[in-house]
């Protein structure tokens, strides 16, 4: 007897509606049903997960739209950012993700603090501890610290970048970006080119991307490749990576190419004896407009940040029409306080409410 | 020691019909301008009850009504330490300013949605007045919220659970009630 | 010192192809005899080793005492308590102490702290270059009058190739063995653990089978140009293990030691993965154990198979545990932090015996490479043997008694084990030493 009604509801934000990355539907997407307490990297995160985060991140977008940014989700948590390395992009977003949702974000750097009088992360981790934050993002230049403040912290851990390892919240804004874009990732053609062996944002993108389905190519000069890629151990039963493709040449990498992601070139690799010159990688592997014209009509170029404009990028690419990587910026923002939400804070008291 | 969940129905598919039809004549009654109302569906199974009551006064009165949908994910209180579930994006359907905004959800029980759902509604702008649609109003408050349209009052008690089934969701179109029968 | 029968155990000793069930007298020090049957003199003490296996005490060639200079890691008198605990009862101390031993004086104090302080026998190893930084010969003829054993930088590898070339020359002279810790710097440093999937997926530099396969080459080429002794410390490739095959096979003086956990371990560890997991699988807070970082590193699946296989055909000399005794807080940190060793002494039994219980190695074997294989190394008759007459060190341990690892239990200064919390099969049950208990598990 009643009908739904079939209009579609219009958006709070009145004509200018807010990219919406995966469509409203009213089925529930399912989550982990025992919850998620550390982000340290992708390789522990199902698709549908990812979505879920995706669709949280929707919400969250369309709360920076808002004249009045700040909802009140996190009163009363405490989060610490704790960088042990250089980065105003990712410490920023993760204190405007922390403080549109009303949490207390205290920002512990390396200039001046106990970080860079030689205290060790242990014991950093204990002074943490007792202060009862609620979530810890750290970023550190060795793999594997957010795992160690995992295994000694009751806190929550985000990795928001360590060594050459892992940047989950990078690769989820990457993600995130080209779902916008695309409305989906499976089958996309996606080339990753530059300092692949040191990078954690092409480790972390390298799970993301495969599992949500996208054909990956990695493209690098041979000594920026991890060695084990460029052997024929991927080649076993199970490999995550088996369906990753590796090709030197950047040329036939972008060809017919969805989305390239440009990675910074670290100046120290000349000295490390892993390129001739940066001049030569700027003109065997740059992306010029001339390359870019391989890849297809509608191609995203992405790159997580800074830049060296002119080395492995041309800034007619970076700064032109097919380039989102101001977006990934905003995006990043939304991606954090998606993550923010959705791990399991500590109950009062400290402990965790699970086994 | 086993446990199962006893099913009771509380509602049939028809009477699920008939209370979502009377709740929408009980807000023509009470709001005498449609055009001043915006109906606001709570996520998950308001949003289609809010479809359908928009439905049913078209139907009676020949006039739209606003709809909308809302999560209250942003704003609950309840979740400290447990679970977040994953959240859809809110969408109001005209500046709720100076509207009278009429929330609606399946189930009524300590308020804490309805709390919740306020205060998200305050951060999109300030409404001439709230209203609160059920189907079921169960009892048990933990704030001083009444809800103006109930399908149905069921007395329940706390060891007991209230699921609303939606045909938009669920497939089917019930209310019952579950008891946690310990053996 | 009463007389010691220990009654009914399965008596091993390979030196004399012994393995039955039998009775072993010890009597002033030394091995008496070993017989069916053998009625305890008046005063005698007597342990029941029935079920239990009876063998020479473990020689252990390889290890690090710590003393003088890191006593915060490991003292002469604990570090041979839990040689005790892990049935050594001969342990060759390594030299890489501060100030490390490259000269008379400090052999004579590591040997006399040993006598006073120790449980255990403990023999000294000398280094070959001055203050151990590779530059300089040591005066190795006056070490070698001291006692020492063998010579080496250990922790450090000789990395000049003429430097080595005249310590195997130099050494020849003494008739002892230059141990090299073979790893090329160049492709070393900066290095936590193998180069591998797990390493690229940890995001951790690796170091590759090459960076130690390259200076065993070396020294097996300097070993065949001077005649001098070379002994390859812990092996842990594949490919090594060819070159020291081909080595013998030429005849030349080069033999190669390996280490428990190179023989049981993979890189997988480092990532947390335990029995049943895959490589494969999402890293958990587990992840990046530090007490699995040692050097050379774990090696990947195949390297340790073959490993196997080349103590299995003898290939593969010895068993030396390189213990690596460390103290918190070197591993409460992040694998490029972290130091490299492991704590192995107490471990060492029950993690080589699970290759007995695979079937992949018999018993009598295992011991050999334990027991008489380093003693013949060391050219001591009177170790690793329960020949009569040789010294009463006696380890009797059971094959099949289950126990959980627990580090903090050790009598090592070093609780830095990834065995922490595992369940071994193979427990020491007593260790005696010149005749008396020095160890004795409670039952």
């Amino acid at each position: 007897m009643t009908q739904v009604r079939s209009e579609p509801i219009q958006s709070v934000l009145g004509g200018r509606r807010a990219v919406v990355a995966s469509s409203p539907d009213l089925s529930e997407v399912p989550e982990r049903p025992e919850g998620r307490r550390h982000i340290l990297d992708l390789d522990d995160f199902s698709p549908a997960e990812i979505l879920g985060v995706m669709q949280n991140a929707d919400v969250m977008k369309e709360v920076l739209h808002r004249d009045i940014k700040k909802v009140p989700t996190l009163r009363g948590k405490t989060v610490i950012t704790l960088f042990y390395e250089a980065s105003t992009r990712t410490r920023v977003s993760f204190e405007q993700a922390g403080k549109i949702l009303s949490a207390d974000v205290i920002n512990v750097a390396g200039d001046g603090s106990s970080v860079e009088k030689g205290e060790s992360l242990h014991n950093t981790a204990l002074t943490l501890q007792a202060m009862n934050a609620d979530i810890i993002v750290i970023r550190h230049p060795h793999s594997g610290a957010p795992h160690f403040l995992a295994r000694n912290l009751d806190s929550c851990v985000i990795n928001a970048g360590d060594g050459q390892h892992a940047h989950p919240t990078q690769a989820l804004l990457d993600l995130y970006t080209i779902q916008s874009h695309r409305g989906q990732i499976d089958g996309l053609k996606v080339v990753i080119v530059g300092d692949i062996l040191y990078s954690r944002v092409a480790r972390s993108n390298l799970w993301g991307l495969t599992k949500m389905g996208a054909q990956v190519v990695l493209c690098a000069p041979p000594t920026l490749i991890p060695p084990d890629f460029l052997n024929s151990s991927r080649q076993v039963e199970g490999h995550p990576f088996a369906s990753v493709q590796i090709e030197t040449n950047v040329e036939r990498a972008l060809e017919g190419a969805d989305v390239v992601m440009a990675l910074r070139l670290q100046l120290e690799r000349q000295r490390a004896g892993r390129l001739p010159t940066l001049r030569e990688y700027s003109r065997m592997y740059g992306i010029t407009p001339k390359r870019l014209e391989l890849a297809k009509p509608e191609v995203l170029v992405m790159h997580p940040g800074p830049m060296n404009e002119g080395i492995e990028i041309d800034p007619e690419v970076a700064h032109g029409a097919r380039s989102v990587i101001e977006e990934q910026v905003t995006n990043g923002v939304a991606i954090r306080m998606a993550l923010l939400y959705t791990v399991l804070t500590p109950r009062r008291g400290g402990s965790f409410p699970l086994p | 020691m086993a446990q199962r969940l006893e099913a009771r129905e509380i509602l049939s598919s028809e009477e699920m019909a008939r209370s979502l039809a009377r709740i929408s004549h009980e807000i023509l009654e009470r709001n005498s301008r449609v055009e001043r109302v915006a109906l606001v569906g709570i996520y998950t199974r308001g949003v289609p009850m809010a479809e359908r009551i928009a439905g049913a006064i078209k139907e009676f009165q020949g006039e739209d009504v606003a709809v909308g949908a809302l999560d209250i994910g942003l704003y609950r209180d309840d979740i400290s330490g447990g679970v977040r579930p994953t959240m859809r994006p809110t969408h109001l359907p005209v500046n709720i300013q100076g509207k009278s905004v009429i929330l609606v959800d399946d189930v009524l029980y300590t308020g804490r949605t309805i709390r919740a759902a306020m205060d998200a509604l305050n951060d999109f702008g300030r409404p001439r007045d709230i209203q609160v649609a059920v189907l079921v109003d169960r009892g048990h408050r933990e704030l001083p919220i009444k809800a103006e349209y109930v399908g149905k009052n069921v007395p329940t008690s706390a060891d007991e659970q209230v699921k609303v089934r939606v045909v938009e969701v669920d497939g089917v179109d019930q209310v019952v009630i579950l008891r946690r029968d310990e053996q | 010192m009463k007389p010691l029968l220990i009654r009914g155990g399965r008596v091993v000793d390979p030196a004399q192809g012994i393995d039955k069930i039998a009775d072993l007298l010890l009597q002033d020090g030394l091995v008496r005899g070993i017989h069916q049957r053998i009625d305890p003199p008046d005063d005698a003490e007597v342990i029941d080793a029935s079920g239990s296996t009876v063998c020479p005490g473990f020689v252990d060639l390889h290890c690090h005492l710590r003393e003088p200079g890191y006593e915060d890691k490991e003292t002469i008198a604990t570090g041979t308590r839990a040689a005790a605990r892990g049935g050594f009862t001969t342990v060759c101390a390594m030299p890489n102490t501060n100030p490390v031993v490259d000269s008379p004086a400090l052999v004579e104090f590591v040997l006399r702290k040993a006598s006073d302080e120790g449980s255990v026998r403990v023999l000294s190893i000398g280094c070959v270059t001055k203050g151990s930084n590779g530059e300089e010969l040591a005066e190795m003829g006056e070490l070698a009058q001291a006692g020492v054993v063998g010579f080496s930088d250990d922790g450090n590898p000789v990395v000049d190739s003429n430097i080595m070339r005249q310590a195997l020359s130099y050494s020849s002279a003494q008739g002892l063995p230059v141990i090299n810790h073979c790893e090329v710097p160049e492709l070393f440093q900066g290095g936590s653990m193998h180069e591998g999937w797990i390493s690229n997926r940890l995001g951790i530099q690796g170091i590759p089978a090459s960076a130690e396969e390259i200076m065993v080459s070396r020294d097996i080429a300097l070993a065949e140009l001077t005649g001098g002794r070379l002994h390859v410390a812990h092996i842990s490739t594949a490919g090594t293990l060819e070159l020291v095959r081909q080595a013998k096979d030429k005849g030349l003086a080069v033999t190669c030691e390996v280490t428990p956990h190179h023989l049981t371990l993979s890189d997988a560890t480092v990532m947390g993965v335990r029995d049943g997991g895959s490589p494969f699988d999402p890293l958990t807070s587990s992840a990046y154990d530090t007490h699995a970082k040692v050097s050379p590193p774990l090696r990947g699946l195949a390297d340790v198979a073959a490993l196997v296989q080349g103590l299995r055909d003898g290939v593969i000399d010895l068993i030396a545990t390189d213990h690596a005794p460390h103290n918190r807080v070197d591993k409460l940190c992040t694998i490029d932090e972290a130091a490299f060793g492991i704590s192995v002494l107490e471990t060492a039994l029950g993690s080589v015996m699970s290759l007995v219980h695979s079937g992949e190695i018999a018993l009598p074997w295992l011991i050999d490479r334990m027991t008489a294989a380093p003693a013949r190394f060391l050219g001591r008759s009177d170790l690793g043997t329960l020949r009569e007459g040789a010294a009463a060190d006696v380890t009797i341990f059971d094959p099949d008694a289950e126990w959980t690892v627990d580090a903090d239990g050790f009598a090592s200064r070093g609780k830095n084990t990834p065995l922490d919390g595992m369940t071994l099969k193979g427990r020491v049950v007593a260790t005696i030493f010149g005749g008396e208990v020095v160890f004795s598990a409670s039952p």
